[in-house]
């Protein structure tokens, strides 16, 4: 069968430039089998994460033609493959080394999100209607291609005022649980910054899980912020509190 | 030394991020330790979250008959006796309270109508007892074990690799260990160390395995001077894919077959019928491996060499919603839709049943202070594991490791890093640089074609003696592996000295192999197809002697009778 051409980024924080490698083409092969294939013949020290090879970790994910994917699931017979394929690191993160990239920060949100917490003397019973709808935010694999598309975090560059995504799933399914008994709303208002999102789609577009991130998940968790923090009467009630 | 290297201490030190390791970290906390947690790859990233079928627990919230007592009997009848029965018995009667703590801590599994866990049936297992979250329970359960440990504030040393126990007398003193990103030197001061490291899938080139799974708990505990027990009794699941070629190998869950799935060879025969009639496709997973292996080799495989697995009698909606993962596998990989068509499905190397032999109660192995649970150690499964019998084990032996290290710690002095060890632990992970030998890569193909034709699903004495050979001369050209680039995140260095643990822990596989001249759950032997008296109560111990691997016979530990009525009666 005919060879493949890929560009495949090479490099550090500090300097990289695009290397092309010839990939003999095999039926039904994936962006992943290349990478393998130049690792192995052409490459060793080639860095790529990857894991399950099966779209189940997250572990793989990367810009292929531009496109952010997971390496796993693409399809070399979806691609123009008579062209080079250009495989590059997702880019809200720094660079490592060639593919793999510093996603750490995510792992310092995840931290602030306070944990399932039951309310009181719960009975451990569920319909599985309550817990169909949490189910989709907790299929998340973790590939942070939502992150990586996000323009708060990959053109504003807001790590620090914001969430992204992955934690709003992260938030609704925690939020959503049909036994949680804590509000996260001061978090997402304060910490996690979900006004900054302006629901352009762009992460619901690249989950490889199809979770409709911004309309079951960012959209009734600023509802809920709302709820909380901007009607009038729970304002006035707060003021009486005297809780912010 | 100190000023030299990157130190840590801590009271209990875990290997390994997967299911084992964060319910060890979790427990250990508990107790009051102070607890690091190393892994290969990112956290969450672990084998476990690719656990599909279920957690098997006798919680009898579908099948009211069920109780610790049956799924004690399938597990020992599963595992041919061959089992620690001590452990099975604790395993069937902790694992529905390890679900229930799950539960408590987050975890949304599948409902019955009356608001209940859900139960589905699996292969060997009486009644209907996987507790489960469609087809993705490992992601449930991993997510889980991560939040709860984060928050309860384990230390996570992330995409850090192990490379050496260190001793301090006869008693574990810490690890070696590099950085995957900088390739910079870590040591870690622990007076407990709990080895959870998972299997060693990646030595045979099919596999469900992802390259993390390389044997280096195993190889580890070996080299410090702990016994490997059942290293012969390895599971090649029975369905993983077959086709296109890149996927080869990849899991397909049980859960097919336990949600009905049929298996078809090419002329549209049953074939389950032959092997097992009573059980078919539910049988346990070492006979129906075999049947589809032997349906191919006898001519009757489909067109890339394995068996037709079809659900699509089922309605669509149906399979999409409790196969969800597999749904998208075929759509995505193989242009198989499940709902209207089979699946073409064959053995993979899955799971390792042998592994660091430990006390029962305390996971502690034979070396004082080194502890291991999960897949790195043996004794639960015997020589078969049930479906779904996995992530119980994670859990409750995750848990029980977790304590018995955190009391060892609190009961005991401080200890001391030599570092001498430390040194020479170093010089040979540099080695690779200075080398001009082979390309780790090639290696390793040629283990995995080793293992895969030699040691695999149907062995003989003349194959296993050519795959010693052969792993002795990979020893050879392992250790003088070269190495391309530079120490920052550099997989061809990593590779390298994983190749160390592989050959290590395979040559165990083969070794015992080759001792058991019989035939008993996962370990077919073509010259020696039936069980024999004498080996039904032997285990094969790999030990340490110098730099010989020595291989003994242990006597199965006799049951007690009221246990033995459960599992005869």
């Amino acid at each position: 069968m005919a060879d493949a051409t890929f560009r495949i980024f090479r490099g550090d924080r500090l300097k990289g430039e695009f290397v092309e490698y010839q990939v003999p083409v095999a039926p039904g092969m994936v962006v992943l089998d290349a990478l393998h294939y130049v690792q192995g013949h052409q490459a060793p020290d080639l860095a790529v994460r990857w894991n399950c090879k099966a779209g189940k970790c997250g572990s793989c994910s990367a810009e292929v033609n531009g496109r952010p994917r997971l390496t796993c699931k693409t399809r070399l017979d979806s691609l123009p493959i008579n062209e080079p394929i250009v495989v590059q690191p997702i880019k809200s993160f720094p660079i490592i080394k060639d593919l793999v990239t510093d996603v750490s920060w995510n792992y310092k949100v995840n931290k602030k999100i306070p944990p399932f917490t039951p309310r009181p003397n719960v009975t451990w019973k569920m319909d599985q209607r309550d817990v169909d709808r949490v189910q989709e935010f907790r299929k998340c694999i973790e590939c942070f291609l939502c992150q990586n598309v996000c323009h708060v975090l990959r053109d504003h560059e807001r790590h620090e005022q914001f969430g992204g995504p992955r934690f709003f799933v992260r938030v609704a399914g925690l939020e959503m649980h049909p036994l949680d008994g804590v509000s996260r709303t001061k978090l997402l208002k304060d910490e996690l910054g979900v006004g900054y999102c302006n629901i352009t789609k762009c992460c619901s577009e690249v989950c490889p899980e199809d979770i409709h991130i911004t309309d079951n998940a960012i959209i009734p968790l600023k509802e809920r912020v709302v709820d909380d923090y901007y009607d009038p009467v729970r304002w006035f009630l707060r003021k009486l509190r005297g809780k912010d | 030394m100190h000023e030299k290297f990157e130190t840590h201490e801590h009271d209990v030190l875990i290997i390994g991020a997967g299911g084992a390791g964060l319910r060890a970290a979790i427990e250990a906390l508990g107790h009051g330790a102070r607890v690091g947690v190393v892994c290969k790859s990112l956290l969450g990233k672990a084998h476990t979250v690719m656990a599909e079928g279920g957690i098997a627990a006798a919680m009898a919230n579908v099948d009211t008959a069920d109780d610790w007592r049956t799924h004690f009997r399938d597990t020992m009848r599963g595992g041919k006796f061959l089992n620690n029965w001590h452990m099975a018995r604790i395993h069937a009667q902790e694992s529905p309270d390890r679900v229930r703590e799950l539960e408590q801590w987050g975890a949304l599994f599948d409902r019955t109508s009356s608001g209940d866990i859900l139960q589905r049936a699996f292969g060997g297992h009486t009644y209907k007892r996987l507790c489960h979250v469609g087809d993705r329970t490992g992601l449930e359960m991993i997510r889980t074990l991560q939040d709860r440990g984060v928050h309860l504030g384990i230390d996570v040393f992330m995409e850090c690799a192990i490379t050496k126990l260190l001793k301090d007398g006869d008693r574990v003193s810490g690890a070696l260990g590099y950085w995957r990103e900088t390739g910079r030197f870590v040591v870690f001061k622990a007076k407990a160390i709990v080895v959870a490291t998972g299997g060693i899938g990646k030595a045979w080139r099919i596999t469900s395995n992802s390259w993390e799974y390389t044997g280096d708990g195993m190889a580890l505990a070996y080299d410090a001077g702990a016994e490997l027990m059942d290293m012969e009794f390895v599971q090649f699941h029975p369905t993983g894919m077959v086709w296109p070629p890149g996927v080869q190998g990849i899991l397909v869950t049980e859960a097919v077959r336990g949600e009905g799935g049929i298996l078809r060879n090419k002329d549209g025969e049953r074939f389950m019928e032959r092997y097992d009639p009573e059980k078919m496709e539910l049988s346990t997973r070492d006979v129906v491996a075999r049947a589809i292996y032997t349906e191919a080799r006898e001519g009757r495989g489909t067109e890339h060499g394995g068996a037709y697995l079809d659900i699509s009698h089922k309605p669509a909606e149906y399979v999409k919603k409790k196969l969800p993962s597999m749904y998208h596998q075929f759509r995505e990989l193989a242009d198989v839709d499940i709902t209207q068509g089979p699946m073409e499905v064959g053995p993979t190397c899955h799971y390792m049943m042998g592994g660091i032999r430990v006390d029962a109660e305390t996971a502690q192995s034979t070396v004082p202070g080194l502890f291991a649970a999960g897949e790195a150690a043996a004794g639960l499964h015997g020589a078969n594991r049930l479906g779904g019998n996995s992530l119980s084990d994670l859990l409750v032996f995750g848990r029980r490791a977790g304590s018995a290290a955190a009391e060892h710690a609190n009961g005991s002095g401080p200890v001391e890093v030599d570092a001498q060890q430390v040194l020479e632990g170093t010089r040979e992970l540099l080695a690779p640089f200075e080398s001009d030998g082979d390309n780790p890569y090639q290696v390793h193909r040629e283990l995995e074609e080793t293992m895969q034709n030699y040691v695999g699903i149907f062995r003989n004495e003349e194959d296993l003696q050519k795959g010693l050979g052969e792993i002795e001369h990979l020893n050879e050209r392992a250790a003088r592996v070269r190495v391309e680039g530079s120490r920052l995140f550099n997989p061809g260095w990593h590779l390298g000295r994983d190749l160390k643990s592989m050959l290590t822990v395979s040559k165990a596989v083969a070794l015992s192999a080759a001792a058991r001249k019989e035939s008993r759950g996962a370990h077919s032997r073509i010259d020696h197809p039936n069980y024999d008296e004498t080996w039904a109560k032997q285990h094969n111990i790999i030990a340490r002697e110098g730099d010989q691997m020595t291989l003994k016979q242990l006597p199965v530990m006799e049951m007690p009778a009221d246990l033995k009525e459960i599992v005869y009666g």
